[in-house]
């Protein structure tokens, strides 16, 4: 077993962990917001391991550091502590959905064996200045829409949170 | 060297977690949330198989990254949005209870 | 190919009528307001006048042709077609004048023209809103039209297109006072009878046709017919329950026979001629006497060259035929409606008409058809004039002693009897003869009891004919005080028209003139018609020794003498008698005035069972039920109650519940996807 691979095996298991944690937890939403900053910190930590490195950081950053954020903000906002609400009729559909869940794993288990080893990577794989480049060159209009999209966002979002539109 | 039949295993994983997440909790917030989940899930799968074909030697093909970074933009203004309207609710209605919201129905 | 035959002329024949109708069509349905009825009159008697002279030229251009090649065509354009190669069928447009049909065109039209003119005295009083004068001409040239296509058709298809449309314009016309049910009524049981006719027609084409396609003569041309007529003579039909075949021919004739049933009134189909005496007394005369009942009659002529080869159909038609004259004269002995004297009394002449066809007679039958278009129109209209005189009544038992008071007519209407009776030197005389002699030697089964029965007939109907005639015209008046003030003559233009029809009926007979006879006065061939008709019909196939025929002839005159004797002496000199025979043969007399009682036998047999089915099987039980409430509404409810009673529960409201169905979803297409 290689360093990576524990590592990888680390990770992993710190996000599903972290994931259950968050969605089986019904008494307090902050504490899933921070379990699920946890996962996502796992996660960039295996994007690492394969070589993604600017994409790790992004993850951390946008998603560990603003979207997450923005969860506590409304949940604080909003001042909800306890999620006391019990899921009742969704007993049925936890168990279909959990044996729906385990079909599906098989399934993708047995499709993807007999995959080959990872090939070597080139240098500057992952890093800044070959994504900024795939970015600008073959990219660009993705890029331009992605700002269009968030302009909608942005402006949905502020209309949606006002009080009152005047 | 980690075999990718793990990677895709776990970003499964994560996106069952994620799904069984949004179909069971009533907590519109939690619900939001396991979407995030569901979708650093695919991320994680985009990146392993990038990762599996980077392309040639010289040429580096980081299609699946690029699409990871669409992939949290586009969460990012979804986040933003769908908790303009858990706001929105909550102003309505006093509370967060996807079961409130169920006027559309037979 | 446009050589000496061809005549664009004959075209306008039927097209002046049609174009007439039309005309008065649009200025009834567009132009709202009522035709002046100078209009009317020009329009319509106009356009058939022409076509008389046009008809007369035609005659006289055909008189000039050879006798081989006697004939006039004009091809017009083709109708429709189906199929291709060996089994091509079209239906063509075009128009064939040879001797019959010629005969036949001045016949129409001439006693068309006669009835025209009459009419316009007989509807005059007609001063309806509905504009029913104009209508009334609209739909006599119509027929008109319809009548000659039949009889000018050079095709099977298109005989049957003027076969329909006469039998449409019957419909219309019966049904011509249609503010009284009773009258709408006797239409339609008109046409539905004649359709029942029809399908008999229909089938005869469709397995001629067949037999001529396999073949190789795809064609329902006359002409063609004719020649390849040798080719299909042999062909069989396997018949599945009698053991051997039958001969095409003969299945083909029987089957344009039933046509020919409808549409002349033979037994079993004549039930709806005396009901449509409920039309005016110009549409029986034209059509109910002169010419939509001889259309069978004209048919059986044209395909005399079949008729001759198949034994068996004509022997059929023959005994349909004389059983026919006998049965319908003897209902005409009790009738006490002088119309309905009159109907049975077609019926019973008709029943002649074929009784010559079946025994080879065509020239006989057709020579028929002619005088007793003569005689019979002169009677239908010398009735209507009687009823006019007596203000619309039609009983003869209110009648009587009208000699005396309407001179003219009187004159004319005995002028009929005398020539229906068959009194030589009358029309009626050398048409019946020659009718009785082709029976009596031809080779039918019992030939000679055939006709014997034509002989018996002959007698009856002089016995009832000349009963109507002293009933009506003689003894005293039955009339009320009131009518008997009123009677008088008609205006001429209603007497002169009778007057023409008395002249022809008289001199009529000339055209068929005897052998026998002509040889008294030194006049060789004095058989015109049959000279003229030979080659289309073929030669008579019956010789009889002049002895015989002079000892027939005058068993002829016997029975009519004896019939008329019978006539003057029950009705003129004791009138006392016939109640006291009628109270005698209580039994016998019933079942005459009540027609046999076969409209009730139908009714009870056919049509109640008919309408029962279609009430409670079809409509209710297939329509409604079936289709209606099964198929239709029970689909909707069947949607509805699906949709109500489970598919509404997936609108939860619930968004798990949505996002929980799409994971189902998704995860069975991948679940397919990745198998």
């Amino acid at each position: 077993m290689s360093a990576q691979q524990v590592l990888f095996y680390g990770f992993a298991a710190f996000a599903v962990i972290s994931a259950l944690g968050m969605v089986l937890n019904v008494r307090n939403t902050v504490a899933a917001a921070l379990s699920l900053v946890v996962t996502m910190v796992a996660l960039a930590g295996i994007y690492v391991l394969l070589e993604a490195h600017l994409v790790a950081a992004i993850q951390v950053m946008v998603y560990g550091g603003a979207i997450v954020v923005l969860f506590l903000f409304v949940v604080m906002l909003l001042n909800l502590r306890s999620d006391d609400f019990q899921p009742g009729r969704a007993r049925l559909q936890k168990l279909a959905g959990a044996l729906i869940g385990i079909a599906l794993l098989a399934q993708i288990v047995r499709s993807s064996v007999d995959l080959p080893a990872l090939p070597p990577v080139p240098p500057g794989f992952g890093g800044y200045r070959q994504l900024g480049i795939a970015l600008y060159t073959d990219y660009v209009l993705l890029v331009e829409v992605a700002s269009l999209l968030l302009t909608a966002a942005i402006v949905g979002a502020l209309i949606l949170a006002k009080r009152k539109i005047d | 060297m980690i075999p990718l039949e793990h990677v895709i295993l776990l970003s499964a994983v994560l996106f069952g977690i994620g799904i069984v997440g949004v179909v069971t909790r009533r907590n519109l917030i939690v619900v939001l949330m396991s979407i995030e989940l569901m979708l650093n899930a695919v991320n994680l799968a985009f990146v392993g198989f990038n990762r599996m074909w980077p392309g040639a030697p010289g040429q580096n093909a980081l299609d699946g990254q690029v699409f990871v970074l669409m992939v949290i933009t586009v969460a990012a203004a979804e986040v933003a949005v769908g908790l303009g309207i858990v706001i929105s609710m909550f102003r309505n209605r006093d509370s967060v209870d996807i079961e409130e919201v169920s006027l559309l129905k037979w | 190919m446009v050589n000496e035959n061809t005549d664009a002329i004959l075209r306008w024949i039927p097209l002046l009528p049609l174009l007439a109708a039309a005309v008065h069509g649009v200025m009834i349905g567009l132009v709202r307001r009522t035709a002046p009825r100078w209009l009317v009159n020009t329009l319509s008697c106009g356009s058939v006048g022409l076509a008389f002279l046009l008809s007369c030229y035609a005659f006289f251009r055909l008189v000039g042709l050879d006798d081989d090649a006697r004939f006039l065509v004009d091809s017009l354009y083709t109708w429709f077609g189906a199929g291709v190669g060996d089994t091509r069928f079209s239906a063509e447009m075009g128009l064939r004048l040879d001797p019959l049909s010629s005969v036949m065109t001045l016949v129409v039209t001439g006693v068309g023209f006669l009835i025209h003119l009459y009419s316009i005295g007989y509807m005059a009083d007609d001063h309806r809103e509905d504009r029913g004068y104009q209508r009334f001409f609209c739909y006599l040239n119509l027929f008109t039209f319809s009548m000659l296509v039949l009889v000018m058709a050079d095709n099977l298809v298109l005989l049957f297109l003027g076969w329909e449309g006469v039998g449409l314009c019957s419909y219309l016309l019966i049904g011509f006072w249609y503010s009284d049910r009773w009258n709408a009524f006797c239409g339609s049981k008109a046409f539905i009878v004649n359709r029942i006719g029809d399908f008999g027609f229909l089938v005869g084409i469709f397995v001629l046709f067949g037999a001529l396609a396999q073949v190789g003569s795809p064609s329902v041309a006359f002409a063609d017919i004719r020649a390849s007529y040798d080719l299909i003579r042999e062909l069989t039909i396997p018949a599945p329950f009698w053991g051997e075949s039958w001969r095409v021919v003969e299945v083909v004739g029987i089957c344009f026979f039933i046509g020919a049933a409808g549409k002349s009134a033979q037994i079993p189909l004549y039930v709806w001629l005396p009901d449509a005496m409920a039309g005016p007394t110009p549409v029986s005369a034209l059509i109910h006497a002169a010419t939509m009942v001889t259309a069978g009659d004209y048919m059986v002529a044209r395909l005399a060259f079949l008729y001759a080869d198949a034994p068996v159909a004509s022997s059929v038609m023959a005994w349909i035929g004389g059983l026919t004259a006998f049965v319908a004269a003897t209902i005409a002995i009790c009738q006490t409606d002088i119309k309905k004297v009159l109907a049975y009394s077609t019926v019973s002449q008709l029943g002649y008409m074929f009784l010559a066809a079946g025994t080879g007679g065509y020239t006989a039958s057709i020579f028929h058809l002619v005088t007793h278009a003569f005689f019979k129109a002169l009677l239908f209209l010398g009735a209507g004039s009687v009823i006019l005189a007596m203000h619309h009544e039609q009983d003869i038992e209110k009648m009587g002693g009208l000699a005396r008071r309407i001179r003219q007519t009187h004159f004319v209407f005995l002028v009929g009897v005398v020539a229906i009776a068959g009194f030589p030197p009358f029309s009626g005389f050398f048409s019946k003869d020659e009718i009785l002699l082709a029976a009596y030697a031809s080779h039918v089964p019992g030939h000679f009891w055939l006709y014997a029965l034509g002989l018996l007939t002959a007698g009856i109907t002089s016995f009832y004919m000349f009963r109507l005639y002293y009933k009506v015209f003689h003894g005293e008046c039955r009339a009320t005080a009131d009518v008997r003030e009123h009677i008088h003559e008609q205006p001429p233009i209603i007497v002169y028209p009778l007057w023409v029809l008395a002249a022809l009926s008289v001199v009529g007979g000339l055209i068929g003139f005897p052998l026998v006879y002509g040889e008294w006065f030194g006049v060789e061939d004095s058989h015109s018609l049959n000279n003229w008709l030979n080659k289309v019909v073929g030669e008579a196939s019956y010789h009889v020794p002049h002895s015989t025929e002079y000892v027939m002839a005058l068993a002829a005159i016997g029975m009519s003498t004896a019939g008329l004797l019978l006539a003057r002496f029950l009705y003129l000199s004791r009138p006392d008698l016939p109640p006291r025979i009628a109270t005698s043969f209580a039994g016998v007399q019933r079942l005459l005035v009540n027609k046999y009682w076969v409209d009730e036998i139908y009714d009870a047999l056919i049509v109640r069972p008919l309408v029962l089915i279609s009430d409670r099987v079809f409509y209710r039980g297939v329509d409604a039920g079936l289709i209606d409430g099964f198929a239709v509404n029970g689909l909707g409810r069947s949607v509805r109650g699906i949709a109500s009673g489970g598919l509404k529960y997936l609108q939860s409201g619930l968004t798990q519940s949505y996002v929980f169905s799409m994971l189902v979803g998704a995860a069975a297409i991948l679940w397919y996807l990745a198998r």
